[in-house]
């Protein structure tokens, strides 16, 4: 991790702030998700709580620019984040994934380059560097000749985060992240989201284990298409509140 | 994505015989490029959308092929007939080849990420409807250019099977895109030749040895094959 450098919050005053405002998302005319708005910065771990359909995934979407927004606004480090930013990844759900793809660890993590190379890029030095660092971060360095499929399911998680690490990426928008993992794989992955905010980055990830929320996030965004709540995970995961996100009939829409 | 390309696009090709290669252009565009418009709407599959299209407008073709005074059969659509393939055809499908070999490799990247998963590849900037359209274009244009010597129905198989076999045997991303152009010509010329000694119509000689080559990687690939050791 060493040649990566996030001029980031612990080491500075300033913060990089991800601030959503009045965000609303609708599919077909039907409203998949509601006045959110909330305020964060890198170094946080932010877990999207709520029942299936409670917009979650849409949320993650809409940040990272995969669906259009119907209004609101999201600014990142002072700048208005039109459709996507280079600085955001987006780590799919891993059932959403081909893992049967042809493709290595290796060629996944380069993928990751694309913002850097561009359309008609060439692979140069640099990137190579940057794929071989974000392999030795991850433990990825062994296997990096693997088909992917071949790897487990914690190896797999790491080799998407491997690829947004390449992509320099300061953001980082897991869906459901720990959905699928054994114990020993899902604890190393918290430990790993950890370091993640720890050097300096935003993680924000969809998560439906309220006991393990406390330990693996700082703040919960509480979902039920509105936004029901937003702080850090001790002040937000009350009975009342979750009451009011889990109670709500939340089929009135659904995730795509 | 990649089973739904390989039902083929271009036997509309028999809609037409005025400007017969025109014809089929568009025919293969309408399927190849409906199908990725129809299924946008997230409802439809693509290989759904595109089966349905590509047999409506195959019936079309050849409902309408007796009514439209041609001279050539409906075998010769379907089939082709590469003894008969002049130096027009030859500089179509030699310009067509070079298009297509030059649009991939320059355009690799996007491609790879747009085809293993759109959505990520969307949050990085990639213009994934863009190259969706232009693989299914290529594709249709490759078609095309195989008519000829082929056919509709045999064209495609001259374009899938060499892919599918090394898709078998590699995961290099260069090997996939350079490897199935490479067996795809060693099995026209050794169909060719094969043809010749065994007396077998040429177009399905062809065809059938690359999909005999396919058949062996299925069974023997030393990773993904029928009899490989570490099977999971």
């Amino acid at each position: 991790m060493s040649e990566i450098h996030h001029d980031c919050c612990e080491h500075h005053d300033h913060h990089h702030e991800l601030v959503v405002e009045g965000l609303r998302v609708t599919y077909r005319g039907n409203v998949a998700l509601d006045e959110v708005r909330f305020a964060t910065s890198c170094g946080n771990r932010v877990a999207l709580i709520g029942s299936n359909g409670a917009g979650k995934t849409t949320l993650i979407k809409a940040v990272a620019g995969l669906v259009p927004r119907a209004a609101g606004s999201i600014r990142w480090r002072g700048t208005a984040v039109k459709r996507w930013s280079r600085e955001f990844a987006y780590l799919p759900q891993r059932e959403e994934v081909d893992w049967s793809f042809p493709i290595t660890v290796r060629g996944l993590v380069e993928m990751g380059r694309y913002p850097q190379t561009g359309l008609l890029g060439r692979f140069k030095g640099s990137d190579r560097e940057a794929v071989d660092a974000a392999l030795e971060a991850l433990e990825l360095a062994d296997l990096q000749h693997r088909q992917i499929r071949e790897l487990s399911g914690g190896q797999q998680q790491r080799a998407f985060i491997a690829r947004a690490i390449a992509q320099e990426a300061h953001v980082l928008l897991l869906d459901e992240p720990f959905t699928g993992l054994d114990r020993r794989a899902a604890t190393q992955l918290g430990e790993r989201l950890e370091r993640l905010a720890h050097e300096g980055r935003l993680v924000i990830a969809s998560h439906h284990d309220l006991r393990s929320a406390h330990e693996l996030f700082d703040e919960a965004l509480l979902l039920a298409t509105r936004q029901i709540a937003f702080g850090p995970v001790a002040e937000v995961l009350t009975p009342a509140l979750l009451d009011q996100t889990f109670a709500l009939p939340a089929a009135l829409t659904s995730d795509p | 994505m990649l089973p739904g390309i390989t039902l083929g696009i271009v036997v509309a090709g028999a809609l037409t015989q005025l400007s017969a290669f025109m014809g089929a252009l568009f025919a293969a565009l309408f399927v190849g490029l409906g199908s990725v418009a129809v299924s946008r709407g997230k409802r439809v599959a693509q290989g759904t959308a595109l089966a349905v299209i590509y047999t409506t407008a195959f019936a079309a073709g050849v409902a309408i092929l007796p009514h439209l005074d041609t001279r050539q059969e409906l075998e010769h659509w379907l089939f082709g007939e590469i003894l008969a393939v002049g130096n027009t055809d030859l500089w179509t499908m030699f310009g067509i080849g070079a298009l297509t070999l030059l649009t991939v490799n320059l355009l690799m990247r996007p491609m790879l990420l747009t085809l293993f998963e759109p959505n990520v590849a969307a949050a990085q900037g990639v213009p994934v409807r863009t190259m969706q359209y232009l693989v299914f274009a290529l594709l249709a244009l490759s078609l095309v250019a195989s008519l000829q010597a082929v056919g509709c129905v045999l064209s495609v198989g001259l374009l899938v099977a060499p892919a599918a076999t090394v898709s078998l045997l590699t995961n290099r991303t260069s090997l996939l895109f350079w490897g199935g152009g490479l067996l795809g010509a060693a099995g026209a010329v050794g169909g060719v030749l094969l043809s010749a000694t065994l007396d077998l119509s040429t177009g399905p000689t062809i065809v059938m040895l690359l999909g005999s080559l396919f058949l062996l990687a299925w069974i023997f690939s030393p990773r993904y094959g029928l009899l490989a050791t570490r099977s999971h």
